[in-house]
């Protein structure tokens, strides 16, 4: 069948030899397309095995666990009797990470929108530029940096919200210390998600179809109300879910908040206190110095990240997948 | 035409152009805030350089919305703050940039030179200076080489199975739904994963090749989307007339399709090869860390730039604080290299 053209040609000798090369195409073929889907099912094997090989190792921690393993905070798995629970971790991380989602995703948003829809193309270029490069800063970096440079230049800044607004919970500080805090981890992820947000909230507004945007400025819209008329309700699906990406980031982010945080396991309402804690930070900080049990405990607590962040990316997916679907209309 | 006495051109004229403010107007009040603030600041009980700033953004925000809606009116007010906060936004993204570089560079050039480079950590002190990274670039390239080797290909073969098999099959909305689920894995995760898998199960040794592994996991969802993108713009009569030549489809796809995207297709695997180059939480789990230079992957943990920074910082001494910095910069060297020359790659021979 692959060889119909052959068919055609006037000497016969390539006839009679196109069923072999034919044979040996076919062979060619089923072992490349046979290749090809072997590494898109290896995709959903690994993530199958994530989920698998984490719960068969989580379970012998979780089973000589004497104490609450969602409600209790403590974090002493290698004791007799064993005990530990995520509370004060899954607090920290949500925290940090809405912290991280309040200031970035207004800023996120406004990015995209200069990018798409506002700046002059050179400037555009430029801009874009910078965020790339953001995104390609190791976290490493963002953690050393956040240590040695943001964080004295919050302190006036934390100070300040506890004088005014200390009768908030989250702007009080008892203390008058402010290092290393659950605020300055949520500022630090929300730098770290800021090209995550703008770079996919881009993408959707690019795609709002040029004869809206064109209708609206023609009936006489400033620009503004073209963006709130004609580029919002036709993004919104995607924005949303470029939030949730976000989200999803700055969920499981480890290094840069385990450097920034000093780990401790209670929760605190006074985010700008020093403390707190996340998932992913005390896997790496305690990993190497844990015993079998220990272990056992933090891939439970990696279990739990897994799932959260899957739900969070699965949700989102599914927001911009819905959106496709209806941008088919036009 | 029929203009011709003073009274009605005038009273036009206003009606089109009147209620505007003129195009330096901006300016002026950008001029006047800046001014007012740094007079303000000298008056009121608050200072410093970033209350300056913000005190003038302010004034700007506030004079221009407050001319403008006295001339122009309500809408054109509202339209010229929310141009100004958009712009900000922008302003936004570039303050950690700069701080960061600047910071690094800085700091960062205090220990770094020729020696730093080329000597590892062997026998010397946390407390004291000296020591370098030759031991962690060497254990950087391995490893993050050995990721690519195994992550390019399998991301690529995702690609062309999504792209051109898998059209409209179940199987294909699945892994293209699961690809996107998973560049949003954190990393640590996959660290954990390859840690329990191949370390707990299997009885492997923390090497390189063990981190390696972690990293490919991270690689390959960003390999595929990269790469899918790239095929996605090879015309389609490039494909008709290769099998219209009666050529097979494997061949088409590696001789005609592959090569047409290949630039785009080195782009995401060298933007792909920089991610995973900053990574540390995973090989934290699956490698470990050394101070010696270690050549084999296979034997041993290996150093690696990011995970030689994680040590030095736990180290806490003013020499190791040192040495993390003069390393962070040799890492952001690389990976802004790396993201340079791949942009460069994708802007000279993009696919027409």
């Amino acid at each position: 069948m692959t060889m119909t053209p052959t068919a055609t040609q006037p000497p016969p000798s390539p006839v009679s030899a196109s069923p072999i090369r034919g044979r040996a195409n076919r062979r060619g073929d089923r072992i490349f397309s046979g290749l090809s889907m072997a590494a898109g099912i290896l995709v959903l094997a690994i993530m199958a095995g994530i989920g698998l090989f984490l719960l068969v190792k989580a379970v012998p921690a979780l089973r000589v666990n004497t104490a609450n393993f969602l409600t209790s905070s403590v974090w002493l798995p290698d004791n007799t009797p064993s005990r530990f629970g995520i509370a004060a971790l899954a607090f920290g991380t949500v925290m940090s990470s809405l912290i991280a989602m309040v200031l970035a995703v207004p800023v996120g948003y406004g990015i995209a929108l200069a990018l798409a829809h506002y700046a002059a193309k050179r400037i555009a270029v430029i801009l874009a530029f910078i965020v790339d490069l953001l995104a390609a800063v190791p976290s490493i970096i963002f953690g050393l940096w956040g240590l040695a440079w943001l964080m004295p230049r919050t302190f006036g800044l934390f100070a300040w919200l506890n004088d005014h607004l200390g009768w908030i919970p989250i702007f009080r500080n008892d203390l008058g210390v402010y290092t290393r805090c659950l605020a300055l981890a949520g500022i630090v992820l929300a730098i770290m998600i800021l090209p995550t947000v703008s770079a996919i909230s881009r993408e959707v507004f690019v795609q709002v179809p040029p004869a809206h945007i064109e209708a609206s400025l023609a009936l006489g819209a400033t620009r503004w109300e073209m963006v709130r008329m004609a580029v919002i309700p036709f993004s919104k699906p995607g924005m949303i879910s470029a939030a949730m990406l976000g989200l999803g980031r700055a969920l499981g982010e480890t290094i840069a908040v385990a450097l920034v945080l000093s780990a401790t396991f209670n929760i605190n309402w006074h985010l700008t206190e020093p403390g707190g804690n996340s998932f992913a930070a005390n896997i790496a900080l305690k990993f190497n110095e844990a015993g079998p049990t220990g272990q056992g405990a933090l891939i439970a607590a990696g279990l739990v990240l897994f799932v959260l962040t899957l739900a969070v990316n699965i949700v989102a997916r599914l927001f911009i997948a819905r959106r496709a679907a209806f941008s088919g209309a036009n | 035409m029929a203009l011709s006495t003073a009274g009605p051109t005038s009273s036009l004229h206003q009606t089109l152009t009147g209620g505007k403010l003129p195009g330096w107007a901006p300016w002026v009040c950008a001029a006047g805030s800046v001014l007012a603030a740094v007079a303000l600041i000298a008056v009121l009980p608050v200072n410093g350089r970033a209350q300056t700033i913000i005190l003038a953004v302010l004034l700007f925000v506030g004079s221009q919305t407050a001319w403008s809606f006295a001339v122009e009116g309500r809408r054109h007010a509202v339209d010229r703050l929310v141009t100004t906060l958009i712009y900000s936004a922008g302003v936004i993204a570039l303050v950690p940039l700069v701080a960061i570089l600047a910071t690094v560079i800085i700091k960062g050039l205090k220990v770094f030179s020729g020696y730093f480079l080329l000597h590892s950590m062997r026998n010397v002190s946390p407390l004291h200076p000296g020591g370098g990274v030759y031991h962690a670039i060497i254990g950087t390239l391995e490893v993050v080489g050995i990721a690519a080797i195994i992550g390019i290909p399998i991301g690529a073969l995702v690609a062309i199975y999504l792209v051109e098999y898998g059209a409209g099959k179940r199987l294909a909305y699945w892994v293209t739904f699961f690809v996107d689920v998973m560049t949003g894995i954190p990393s640590i995760v996959a660290g954990l994963f390859v840690y329990t898998g191949l370390i707990l199960t299997l009885g492997w040794q923390r090497t390189g090749f063990t981190g390696a592994l972690s990293l490919t996991i991270l690689m390959i969802p960003v390999m595929v989307r990269s790469t899918e993108e790239m095929l996605k713009l090879v015309p389609n009569e490039l494909r008709e007339s290769a099998y219209a030549l009666g050529v097979p489809k494997y061949k088409t796809i590696l001789r005609v399709v592959v090569p047409t995207a290949l630039s785009g297709i080195i782009t995401g695997a060298m933007l792909a090869v920089a991610r995973i180059t900053g990574e540390t939480a995973p090989l934290l789990l699956t490698m470990f860390i050394s101070a010696s230079i270690n050549f084999s992957p296979f034997t041993d943990p290996q150093a690696t730039l990011p995970t030689f920074i994680w040590d030095q910082i736990a180290r806490g001494t003013p020499a190791s604080l040192d040495r993390a910095w003069a390393a962070a910069l040799t890492l952001i060297l690389i990976v802004v290299l790396l993201n340079l020359m791949a942009r460069l790659l994708g802007r000279v021979y993009r696919v027409k």
